[in-house]
């Protein structure tokens, strides 16, 4: 431009020397101003012509919904982590009565038996007393065990990170006390891990929902854009501009659209568990939190939900951004094709 | 420059628009562009500008064959040509500052880099005094002077102008005639499409006449 501009302005210097009409208005004959000022550069596409409100909302409405799935999923996970850890930390020997058989002699043997295994750490015989507390909702007070065939229990506390040999263990039993019956727990800790597991796979179905709404909104909403703005995207077409620069222009919109609506609905969803634990923490041991707590376990999502929900924003704004760029790139690519080719081209001359 | 061989366009399964069209526009040159209204002279100015393919024929841009460019180079062959609009195609929410820094701001460039450049030329099409002002405000020779001004600002090497006095009183179709002349004179090429005889007259340059789209020239 320099080269040209020193053409221009001898250019403009011979025009104004004689005999072609001055270009310049008479406005220009005022003295010359010390320095030209131009107000800081506009935005090509103003955020006016964005209705982004109502998509704003939207993204709010879905961020929300996302991460309260997420801390949702980090909820039960954790309580269903908890359940399987109090349940596999112990099991349970039940000896079953028989004609003839010495029954504390059984439970005792039994008892020291299991202790023999590495990753067994003490045993505790169920006494007469606790058994039939245990069996009261059933059968009342004032029960005689004796006069019963009740099994009797043992309860043998496991290192839950070196469980001992239980098929071995199983074995051992079934030859020293025939009527000894092992309860390793795996029956309740595979029902759990297999429940902790559906939940995860449902939590996960909901975001892929939302997020595939989102998507489509987002596409919907970046196409009404571009058709509101068709006449910018037109004059950027006759200036040269490429679909990437066009995108970008929409993109940098979409970016505090998404940022906004998604910190909001993420902010909010985190507010929420953070409002449910404290109301647990507050309430413990009332009716309404016991009930809450049998539910749901604890409202606790503890860093990582939190780190998760935040994560969950970021993955949403950058979703949005990138589909309002691809739905750019890809209208415009097709408006393109349709304007250069005379078979799909309406015949209108305008563009 | 450009060359045109048996070009030939229609609308869908309509009639041909332009028939049989062999021309080239040299470098350099100045050339009006006439024909009555529907003749096909802006449809001929689409051509020129790569955003419509022919029907038929071939048309080389700068050396290349139009239709073995992929359609993500067409953007940079483009910018070598500018173009102004009869209906000027302004942005009104930028200035005229800002409109005509347009096609520099597309190319990515920063603002300190070009802003004299800007200036300077809005300067030379005598818009000095209205830089910051928005294109509602100005009057319809200043929003083509501003027009013609977006067009230059990247030195196209041809510029294609439609109806660029279609909406401007006598002397000022005359004062753009004599930009227009000026930037012929600094080398670049020129195609004025326009049906006003009066404007044609005033300059001894080759006409291309369009009818029923077939086109004659005269050197």
């Amino acid at each position: 431009m320099n080269e040209l501009g020193q053409k221009i302005l001898k250019a403009a210097k011979a025009t104004r020397a004689g005999r072609q009409p001055e270009p310049a208005p008479p406005t220009q004959q005022q003295p010359r101003r010390a320095e030209m000022r131009v107000r800081p550069t506009a935005p090509i596409l103003p955020p006016s012509n964005i209705q982004g409100n109502a998509l704003m909302v939207v993204i709010a409405i879905m961020a929300f919904l996302a991460c309260l799935t997420f801390g949702a999923v980090t909820m039960v996970r954790a309580t269903a982590a908890g359940w399987q850890s109090q349940i596999s930390r112990e099991i349970t020997i039940q000896i079953k009565p028989e004609e003839g058989l010495d029954m504390d002699a059984a439970l005792k043997k039994a008892r020291e038996l299991a202790l023999t295994f590495v990753g067994t750490r003490e045993g505790t015989i169920m006494d007469e007393d606790a058994t039939a507390r245990l069996l009261e909702p059933w059968l009342g007070t004032g029960l005689n065990l004796d006069e019963l065939p009740v099994p009797r229990l043992v309860i043998i506390t496991i290192d839950e990170q070196n469980p001992p040999d239980f098929a071995a263990m199983r074995d051992l039993l079934k030859t020293e006390v025939p009527q000894a019956f092992l309860d390793d727990h795996r029956t309740w800790v595979d029902r759990l891990v297999s429940m902790a597991q559906t939940t995860v796979l449902i939590g996960t179905g909901v975001l892929i929902l939302v997020f595939t709404a989102m998507i489509l909104t987002v596409v919907f909403a970046t196409r009404g854009a571009l058709s509101g703005n068709r006449h910018i995207v037109e004059v950027l077409h006759f200036v040269g501009a490429e679909s990437s620069f066009v995108a970008g222009e929409f993109q940098k919109h979409f970016l505090k659209i998404s940022i906004k609506g998604s910190a909001a609905g993420g902010v909010l969803a985190a507010a929420l568990f953070a409002a449910a634990n404290m109301w647990q923490a507050n309430s413990l041991a009332t009716p309404e939190s016991d009930q809450a707590t049998a539910l749901f376990g604890s409202f606790t999502i503890g860093i990582t939900g939190y780190l998760g929900i935040f994560a969950t924003m970021i993955v949403i704004a950058l979703l949005t951004t990138l589909t309002a760029r691809f739905t750019v790139m890809r209208t415009i690519d097709e408006i393109d094709l349709i304007r250069s080719d005379p078979a799909r081209s309406d015949g209108a001359p305008s563009s | 420059m450009i060359h045109f061989e048996n070009v030939g366009l229609r609308y869908g399964m309509g009639p041909e628009i332009l028939r049989d069209m062999t021309f080239d526009i040299p470098k350099r040159s100045f050339q009006f562009l006439t024909g009555p209204s529907g003749a096909g002279k802006t449809t001929l100015l689409r051509l020129l500008f790569m955003s419509l393919h022919p029907t038929r024929g071939i048309i080389r841009m700068f050396g290349r064959d139009l239709s073995q460019i992929p359609r993500a180079e067409l953007p940079m062959l483009r910018r070598r040509v500018g173009i102004v609009f009869q209906d000027f195609r302004l942005l009104d929410h930028l200035t005229t500052y800002e409109n005509v820094a347009l096609p520099l701001r597309v190319r990515g460039k920063e603002e300190n880099s070009y802003r004299n450049d800007v200036i300077e030329l809005l300067k030379w099409v005598g818009l000095g005094e209205r830089i910051n002002v928005l294109p509602p405000v100005l009057s319809g020779g200043e929003k083509q002077r501003a027009a013609i001004a977006r067009a230059l600002m990247d030195r196209p090497e041809i510029l294609l102008a439609d109806e660029p006095t279609g909406n401007v009183d006598p002397p000022m179709a005359r004062r753009l005639l004599s930009l227009f002349l000026e930037l012929n004179r600094l080398g670049t090429a020129v195609v004025i499409a326009t049906h006003d005889l009066g404007l044609m007259d005033q300059v001894d340059a080759r006409r291309m006449i369009l009818t029923e789209g077939r086109l004659d020239i005269y050197e």
